[in-house]
């Protein structure tokens, strides 16, 4: 689905990402993990289109798409979450989520001044949707509370929430779990599921939790110093030697990566 | 009476006038700020981008008034104002494909984006100038007076007069009108909420899958309109001289960022924050005074606190008390 052939991300004399290449199959939920600075969050920003890359270059489907910008990507039904949550702070949480069909709905600018039955029922499909999805992240009560006012996790939980509004083909998801407490993660776990199994949503997941790579993901690509270390299942990267070195070398075996 | 009389006088010489330049610059505020809030930099050619657009009107009038098509006791110039909207839109967006598109491809940073407006705003001085020249222009027609001042004194037997000019008027009324229609546009259709959302967070709204390019072009469209408008009111209220809109630039920026740039509400309430200061500072309060004191106190001087040679200066302090002390404006747009 997605191929990456021996990018290059650099900053500066910096080589965040470092000649990586790696391929995503179509269907699956492939776990993307590495110690903090490993380049993940850079490479999701290169093949999201948010930044351009060195060298390399990206495919989605056989279809070069490397470098094209985000909103044309989304087009395609590629989409992202920030692992630093974003939202738009002067929006309620329902508009957050409406904003995102983009240029889809009533956009053109004569549709604006006529069109307006049709557009009024977009936007009625719209807001039923936005109310939908904001259920089933149990964030229904802050439907119209400004997202700034959002605590951490329910940011997070909203980054997610935007990807569910459209039917995408393929979605990075950068740590949607970091920050949300235990049951929620859980019911996060049965939801990227859920939309795998039954919209044939394709995921790439960057988590440091191990259990909830555990649950979810197969095949697991480990990342390290910008380039990519091993793919396996989780058991064969934990047995990896090179994963088992990077990870030490961080001093991060509390990590749950190396068992002590 | 006194009392009665002394409302009347400062209504004549400062409310009135003070609330019809602070719609005017409210306008051209808006305009700023809505560049600053989408496409991130200071357009130091606003006041000559209104320049153009109210040349444009200006034209269009004189060209009406030669064939006889008028608005009776309106000024023309309302009517030519569509076409002045739609050539000030032709020319910014030929600047933006041309100029500015090139440095947005590039990412270039804001500061480089304002010295190119400085450019830009050299290429639109010039161009006004040589289409219409340097001089001053009178292109009012119509009715001069809502309510002369001999009219309101026969009406309520005070002592001192109010005049309401037609433009005055009319500057309040279209300010209201153009500032009603831009909230609803912002708040209620799908590429209002898009310009709010590309302005509150860029990466998100690309990923949200906004183009930015129809962003930016809508922008431009309001902005021109937007500029037109204030230019033309500006020019129907005083008179229009091309130098006289590059000085605006100053209590336009001023309003913009007293009132926090990138959020409109914040470029209306500067407006007329400016607008006061400077209209309150530079009058002669005398004629208000006499009124109210006893004779004895009477001021002997205009009890004029600067002279209006000096009004650009009001501005200019205004501006440096608040980005003192709170950066981001009133309406906390971005710090600046
Ligand atoms: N815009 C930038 N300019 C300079 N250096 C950057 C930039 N973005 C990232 N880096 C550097 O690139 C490296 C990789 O960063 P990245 O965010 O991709 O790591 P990561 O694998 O996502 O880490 P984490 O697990 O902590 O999120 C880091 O050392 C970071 O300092
Ligand atoms: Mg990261």
């Amino acid at each position: 689905m997605i191929k990456v052939d021996d990018l290059h991300k650099h900053f500066g004399g910096f080589r965040a990402v470092d000649g990586a290449s790696l391929e995503i199959a179509e269907g699956t939920i492939t776990g993307l993990i590495g110690p903090n600075g490993a380049g993940k969050t850079t490479l999701f920003n290169v093949i999201a289109g948010v930044l351009p890359p060195t060298s390399g270059r990206v495919t989605m489907a056989g279809e070069d798409i490397t470098g094209l910008p985000p909103h044309v990507l989304f087009g395609k039904g590629l989409l992202r979450t920030f692992q630093i949550a974003h939202e738009f702070t002067s929006m309620t949480v329902r508009e957050n989520l409406m904003m995102v069909p983009g240029d889809q709905a009533g956009e053109r600018i004569w549709n604006t001044w006529f069109g307006r039955r049709r557009i009024a029922e977009q936007e009625r499909a719209l807001q039923a949707k936005a109310d939908e999805v904001l259920e089933f992240l149990t964030i229904d009560h802050l439907r119209d509370e400004k997202a700034g006012n959002l605590s951490g996790g329910q940011k997070k939980l909203l980054e997610l929430g935007r990807t569910m509004m459209v039917d995408a083909r393929i979605v990075f998801l950068d740590e949607v779990g970091a920050g949300v407490n235990r049951t929620l993660l859980n019911m996060l776990g049965d939801a990227i599921v859920q939309l795998n199994r039954e919209r044939g949503y394709t995921f790439v997941v960057i988590e440091h939790d191990m259990d909830f790579i555990e649950r979810l993901c197969d095949p697991v690509i480990c990342m390290a110093e910008g380039k990519v270390l091993a793919e396996g299942t989780l058991a064969e990267i934990k047995a990896n030697e090179q994963v088992i070195e990077a990870y030490l070398g961080t001093g991060l075996k509390n990590k749950g990566m190396v068992e002590a | 009476m006194e009392f009665l009389n002394a409302i009347v006088a400062l209504s004549n010489y400062v409310l009135v006038p003070a609330l019809a330049y602070g719609s005017q610059l409210a306008l051209g505020a808006l305009g700023v700020t809505l560049i600053y809030g989408i496409l991130r930099f200071s357009n130091f050619a606003h006041g000559d981008t209104m320049a153009f657009g109210t040349m444009i009107t200006i034209l269009m009038t004189w060209w009406m008034q030669s064939v006889g098509i008028g608005l009776g006791p309106l000024p023309t110039a309302l009517l030519a104002l569509p076409f002045g909207i739609a050539g000030c839109a032709a020319m910014v967006l030929l600047t933006d494909r041309v100029v500015y598109r090139f440095y947005r491809a590039q990412k270039v940073k804001p500061v480089i984006l304002v010295i190119v407006s400085m450019g830009v705003m050299f290429v639109m001085n010039g161009l006004v100038r040589f289409v219409i020249g340097p001089g001053d222009q009178r292109f009012a027609d119509g009715e001069r007076f809502i309510i002369t001042a001999l009219d309101f004194r026969m009406m309520t037997g005070l002592k001192e007069g109010l005049a309401i000019k037609t433009t005055q008027g009319i500057t309040l009324v279209t300010a209201v009108i153009v500032v009603g229609v831009l909230f609803w546009f912002l708040t209620h259709t799908r590429t209002g909420k898009s310009m709010r959302a590309y302005s509150d967070n860029e990466d998100l709204a690309l990923l949200s899958g906004i183009n930015p390019e129809r962003v930016v072009l809508v922008t431009w469209l309001i902005v021109a309109a937007l500029a037109t408008v204030a230019g033309t009111l500006y020019g129907l209220d005083k008179s229009f001289k091309p130098f006289t809109y590059f000085q605006l630039l100053l209590p336009i920026f001023a309003s913009a960022i007293v009132g926090g740039l990138g959020s409109p509400l914040g470029a209306i309430a500067g407006g007329f924050v400016i607008a006061f200061s400077e209209v309150t500072i530079t009058y002669a309060w005398k004629k208000v005074l006499v009124y109210l004191m006893p004779e004895s106190l009477e001021p002997s001087g205009l009890v004029q606190l600067m002279s209006t040679d000096y009004k650009f200066a009001v501005s200019f302090v205004i501006l440096l008390i608040v980005l003192l002390f709170r950066p981001t404006g009133l309406f906390r747009g971005k710090a600046v």
